[in-house]
């Protein structure tokens, strides 16, 4: 097992360096001078050379790659062309809300969806379970940031029970945090929900067909014990792979929705990178998020062995 | 990684005689979903003639007006009329959409068969898929965005890269399990080319799988064309798509609701469309996928 | 239910007399709080001579201090200076600065830190290379003296010391005014009236001042940049929400208190609550140009430019960028309507359209249907906006436009591309000054004749314009400025450097618990109150 934990480990190896040389190649084929933004509207070529010099930028290729990778082992991810900070800090200032709304995405997500999937399977062909699979449909057809405007619309202009935008710390207190969350959550969850409900349904069916189940109804056991004891557990497995690979979906509405609700975080960064061609701060986030999404896959694996004390390795 | 096992069934083993009227009775959403991506199309096609007139036309006088017998969806901020830019929007959502399919279809194909075929091709092929299948794949695309200019051309291109590992990947599965069954090995033992036996008949088994995957990826390219415009990194706003409209129009949702209102309906429609088509045609084609992992839109 | 300053009609003094009304009778209120604004841009770079960002600049207001500032009838007052002299030749300046100025590390301020920061910024403002153009020297006499000697008389040295908006001299600590010209100062010390939490900025997010406890105001009452500078609040944080819908409904909702540049047509939605109040803050307001490209056919020639003034009908472009006619106007003033210089010398064929007229000029012009590049900035509405009116006019005369959508800061650095515009260059782009820059000659850098060494993005070549903007500078009373103000006029419509598509005064919405707002192109946070809500 601890072999198999090494070689997992030494894959993510080639995997991180496709992702590094992207990010890379992404300066270096960008249009533009990077020296040139730098040294601004008014700048000498004289300026600009001396710039480019300070940057490493008239060095060869192979050894700006070089030079740029030790860097990045070393965590120092550059500095921003606009703010002249360094892009590890200005991460660093942007993971606590991504983090934060990610995780509580996530476990509003896995409450609600699990047990729709659940009951969806249960009541197999009735309404409830039709209603279910419209809600799975739907949530991987309306655009996130449609819906965000939405609820903005409904529950925090015409309903006021909900903050309009903006992110409070959980330093201030866990309520006025989750105030916060609620509507930001709720609309990046949306495809995730769909996506866990309806693979909770679909693994939770099949395991219901097995014998065993059948066995455990027969020998008098109460419903509900066989259909979270017996059938979830056994049905587990999907739904752990489709939690963790959703994830990357996460981080692709993480960027859509903090633009919608005003939240500080990677996402918003993100976009303001990329609206200002900020080529040091767009590496380090693709790097950081590359590693994270690898991280969780990583953890998904793992989580396989636990579940399943079958798999052997 | 993980990887969906992807159990390939052979073309040959199906009956093929389903008449349009059962496909009906058995899949209701399917046909509808086909006949509103039908109707979208000729919208689309015939955009001139289906009483709408210049999206571009500047109305300074009729500024953010409702919806009326003159504007039927209303006018945005700068007087146009939103009818003519939703249905002339439908173009580039539709053709994002379709490009990004068959352009990630056609190109996963191509390297999954080699992929799967060529062990010495596959290891360095797999490691880098595996690299940009670790980048999400909005921000692949944004960034993407961002090294060419703002072009419907480079929207398609930039949502077509990251859609292509997932591709490949199922295309090599599928070689990967089909290279052991009787008839490819039979065919090989009798000296047909590499070529020949990927082509005749490990090609034909890849179809139905693919179309599936192809309905997802184009409902996803469609979403993430509007993700890209709404962020300022899509399509230029200068050409109407609903993703534009929707961008232009979000700072006026509390005044103007109708501006965002309609292309996303539409959006949202056609992406459904599209994913009960994809539905359909999974359980039709190809039931053992029915409960498996759906692709696409993973990211 | 809510003040809306209507400028065309009240004009900007008497909205300034209400502004200190209420900076009078606030003095007797409780200081303290914290000041929630949602500032019109995010805030990129922290030093303002590096670039001439507006947002910059009002960041720098918050934590510099200049030297001299314009009143409200753009007039230079001392501000750290304390008393000074002028020869009789009129060409030696004596400064001598307040005393008890300090920077926030504790030091105190000296002459030789005013010296090297005048320095540097004259190394990049026009106004400053201007004047220092007719400097001999800048020497330091003592701690708190300082003397500027000029090689012949200049009539503009203490309005450019004063210069009220991009790039504004700040002063800075000689360690830091040290620092070359074209390189960003990153540590953020000054002498103003707030101090800077460097460590709590989030670019792209939020910007955190806390009082400075230590500043001494002037005992005058404030007006524009000029007089007392108090403090009232002991904190103010800039949170930027790019999404005007949202920051909009975070205003509404009581999540912030101060909104610089709403929508117009959102404000509606603003006007309707009781605890807000929208007014004019900016009382110059803001004139759009639209740029062409001297250098290249067609609008190398000075018909095909003026089919451009023929052409433009400010109206169409005001209705559609802002909207709701009572905060827009049409100006046929080079120098905006509502200031001293303002005249309507020579405008007839900006006032009028006449689409025949510019068709004939461009054919005048040699065009005969080459692509035309106009550069959209589609991040930017207003700017958009006026693009694709343009776009829509220039086809009505039979100009083959092709609109290039863009972000701004690609069009900023594609707008210095000298090439032709078939190879990467341009030939149209819109842009905006505020009223504060384009209403002298001097700071009005589209004015500039100076060709492709000097001029600004565009290089008009015009010896014409370049004299008359140096007589400007030299006149000495305000008769003889207004007549060589004229007379550029009259140049600049003949040879037309940019196009003036219409004047605009962008509204600022505040909670009404929010006393004593400073009215003022730039926006200052001294001053204000917040009152008790009950």
């Amino acid at each position: 097992m601890i072999a198999y934990l090494l070689r997992r480990l030494l894959a993510t190896i080639p995997v991180m360096l496709v992702v590094a040389l992207f990010v890379f190649a992404l300066l270096h084929l960008s249009p533009g001078d990077p020296a040139a933004v730098i040294a601004g509207d008014y700048a000498s070529p004289e300026d600009i050379e001396r710039i480019r010099h300070k940057l490493g930028l008239d060095a060869p290729l192979h050894q700006q790659l070089a030079i740029w990778l030790w860097q990045v082992v070393r965590g120092d991810l550059g500095t921003s062309i606009f703010s002249n900070l360094p892009v590890s800090k200005l991460i660093g200032q942007r993971l606590e809300p991504t983090l934060t709304l990610t995780a509580c995405t996530m476990i509003f997500a896995v409450l609600l969806a699990v047990p729709m999937g659940v009951v969806a399977a249960w009541k197999a062909g009735t309404w409830i379970d039709r209603s279910v699979m419209v809600f799975a449909v739907l949530g991987f057809s309306l655009p996130v940031f449609w819906l965000g405007f939405l609820f903005i619309f409904g529950f925090a202009l015409k309903l006021q029970i909900l903050p309009v935008q903006g992110y409070v710390s959980i330093r201030e207190g866990l309520w006025p945090c989750l105030r916060h969350l609620v509507l930001p959550s709720l609309t990046l969850g949306m495809v995730y929900m769909a996506l866990i409900a309806r693979m909770t349904r679909a693994s939770m069916l099949e395991v219901l067909r097995e014998d065993y189940i059948r066995t455990a109804h027969a020998k008098g056991l109460k419903p509900h014990v066989v259909l979270l004891w017996h059938a979830l557990k056994n049905a587990s497995l999907p739904i752990v792979t489709v939690i963790g690979v959703g994830v990357a979906l996460l981080i692709g509405g993480v960027v859509v929705t903090e633009s919608v609700f005003a939240i500080p975080g990677l996402g918003r960064l993100t976009v303001d990178a990329i609206l200002h061609r900020d080529y040091p701060v767009i590496q380090g986030i693709i790097l950081i998020f590359s590693a994270i999404y690898v991280l969780i896959n990583l953890l998904v694996d793992l989580m396989y062995m636990v579940l399943d004390p079958r798999i052997r390795y | 990684m993980v990887t969906a096992t992807v159990q390939p069934h052979l073309v040959e083993d199906r009956p093929r005689s389903a008449s349009l009227l059962r496909m009906l009775r058995r899949n209701p959403t399917m046909v509808g979903g086909a006949c509103f991506l039908l109707a979208m199309l000729v919208a689309a096609a015939g955009a001139p003639y289906f009483g709408t007139i210049d999206p571009e036309e500047l109305n300074p006088i009729d500024r953010l007006r409702g919806p009326s017998l003159t504007y039927w969806f209303g006018t945005d901020m700068l007087g146009r009329d939103l009818y003519s830019r939703t249905v002339y929007g439908s173009r580039i959502s539709l053709m994002v959409g379709l490009c990004v399919a068959v352009l990630s279809l056609t190109i996963g194909l191509a390297i999954g068969l080699l992929s799967g075929y060529l062990r010495r091709v596959d290891a360095v092929v797999m490691r880098i898929m595996d690299g940009i299948m670790a980048i999400p794949a909005i921000l692949l695309a944004i960034a993407l965005m961002a090294l060419m200019n703002a072009s419907a051309q480079n929207v398609i291109l930039a949502l077509t890269i990251p859609e292509i590992p997932r591709v490949v990947r199922l295309v090599r599965a599928l070689v990967l399990s089909l290279r052991e069954q009787a008839f490819v090995e039979a065919s090989r033992a009798v000296g047909a080319s590499i070529w020949r036996v990927l082509l005749r008949h490990v090609t034909p088994n890849t179809i139905a799988p693919l179309i599936v995957q192809g309905t997802y990826i184009c409902a996803s390219a469609v979403i993430f064309e509007a993700y890209l415009s709404f962020l300022g990194a899509g399509t230029p706003p200068n050409i109407p798509s609903w993703g534009n409209i929707m961008a232009e129009g979000r700072t006026y949702v509390q005044i103007a609701f109708w501006i965002i209102l309609f292309p996303g309906l539409f959006l949202a429609l056609t992406v459904l469309a599209v994913n009960l088509l994809g539905d359909g045609l999974r359980d039709t084609l190809d039931p053992k996928l029915a409960r498996g992992f759906r692709g696409g839109l993973a990211e | 239910m809510t003040a809306v300053a209507q400028p065309q009609r009240t004009g900007w003094k008497s909205l300034l007399l209400a502004g200190l009304l209420l900076a009078c009778c606030n003095a007797v209120m409780a200081a303290g709080g914290t000041l929630k604004i949602i500032p019109h841009a995010d805030l990129k770079n922290t030093d303002p001579i590096w670039t001439t960002a507006y947002i910059t600049r009002n960041h720098g207001y918050m934590i510099y201090d200049t030297l001299f500032s314009l009143d409200a009838n753009l007039q230079p007052q001392p501000q750290m200076v304390d008393t000074w002299t002028v020869s009789d030749d009129g060409l030696i300046y004596t400064f001598i600065l307040r005393d008890g100025l300090q920077w926030h590390d504790g030091a105190p301020v000296r002459a030789a830190d005013c010296v090297a920061s005048v320095q540097r910024w004259g190394k990049r403002d026009g106004m400053g290379q201007k004047l220092l153009e007719f400097t001999q020297s800048l020497t330091i006499a003592d701690d708190r003296t300082f003397t500027l000697t000029l090689t012949e008389p200049y009539g503009l040295v203490l309005e450019s010391l004063g210069k009220l908006s991009s790039n504004v001299p700040f002063m800075m600590p000689e360690r830091l005014a040290k620092t070359d010209a074209f390189t960003q100062i990153t540590e953020p010390i000054g002498s103003g009236p707030f101090v800077f939490l460097k460590d709590e900025w989030i670019p792209g997010s939020k910007v955190i001042y806390v009082r400075n406890p230590d500043y001494v105001p002037r005992p005058e009452p404030p007006s524009f940049a000029a007089g007392g500078k108090r403090v009232h609040i002991e904190r103010v944080e800039w949170l930027y929400i790019p999404d005007p819908a949202t920051a909009q409904a975070a205003l509404v909702a009581g999540e912030v208190d101060y909104y610089e540049r709403p929508p117009v047509d959102l404000l509606p939605l603003m006007e309707r609550e009781p605890g807000l109040t929208v007014a004019v803050i900016d009382p110059l307001g803001t004139q759009g140009w639209l740029r062409p490209n001297h250098l290249h056919p067609p609008f190398n020639r000075k018909e095909a430019r003026q089919a451009l003034l023929w052409m433009v009908n400010q109206e169409d472009y005001l209705r559609v960028i802002v909207g709701d006619p009572q905060f827009w106007r049409t100006c046929g003033s080079y120098f905006m309507c509502g200031t001293s210089l303002e005249t309507d010398a020579a405008s007839e064929a900006l006032v009028q359209q006449d689409l025949d007229k510019a068709r004939q000029l461009m054919q005048d012009a040699g065009y005969a249907g080459e692509t035309i590049v106009l550069m959209d900035p589609t991040d930017i509405p207003l700017l958009h906006g006026a693009s694709l009116v343009t776009a829509q006019m220039l086809k009505k005369i039979g100009v083959n436009v092709q609109v290039q959508a863009m972000d701004w800061s690609t069009l900023t650095s594609r707008r210095v591309e000298k090439k032709a515009p078939s190879e990467g260059g341009w030939h149209l782009f819109h842009t905006w000054a505020t009223g504060a820059d384009v209403a002298s000659p001097v700071n009005n850098i589209g004015l500039s004749g100076g060709c492709e060494e000097k001029a600004w993005f565009g290089w008009p070549c015009d010896e014409r314009l370049e004299k008359l903007r140096d007589d400007w500078a030299r006149a000495n009373d305000a008769e003889q400025q207004k007549s060589i103000a004229e007379a550029l006029q009259r140049a600049a419509y003949d040879n037309v450097p940019y196009v003036n598509y219409g004047q605009w005064f962008l509204p600022t919405v505040y909670r009404k618990s929010l006393q004593g707002v400073i009215v003022s192109p730039v926006p200052f946070f001294w001053n204000i109150v917040i009152a008790e809500q009950r």
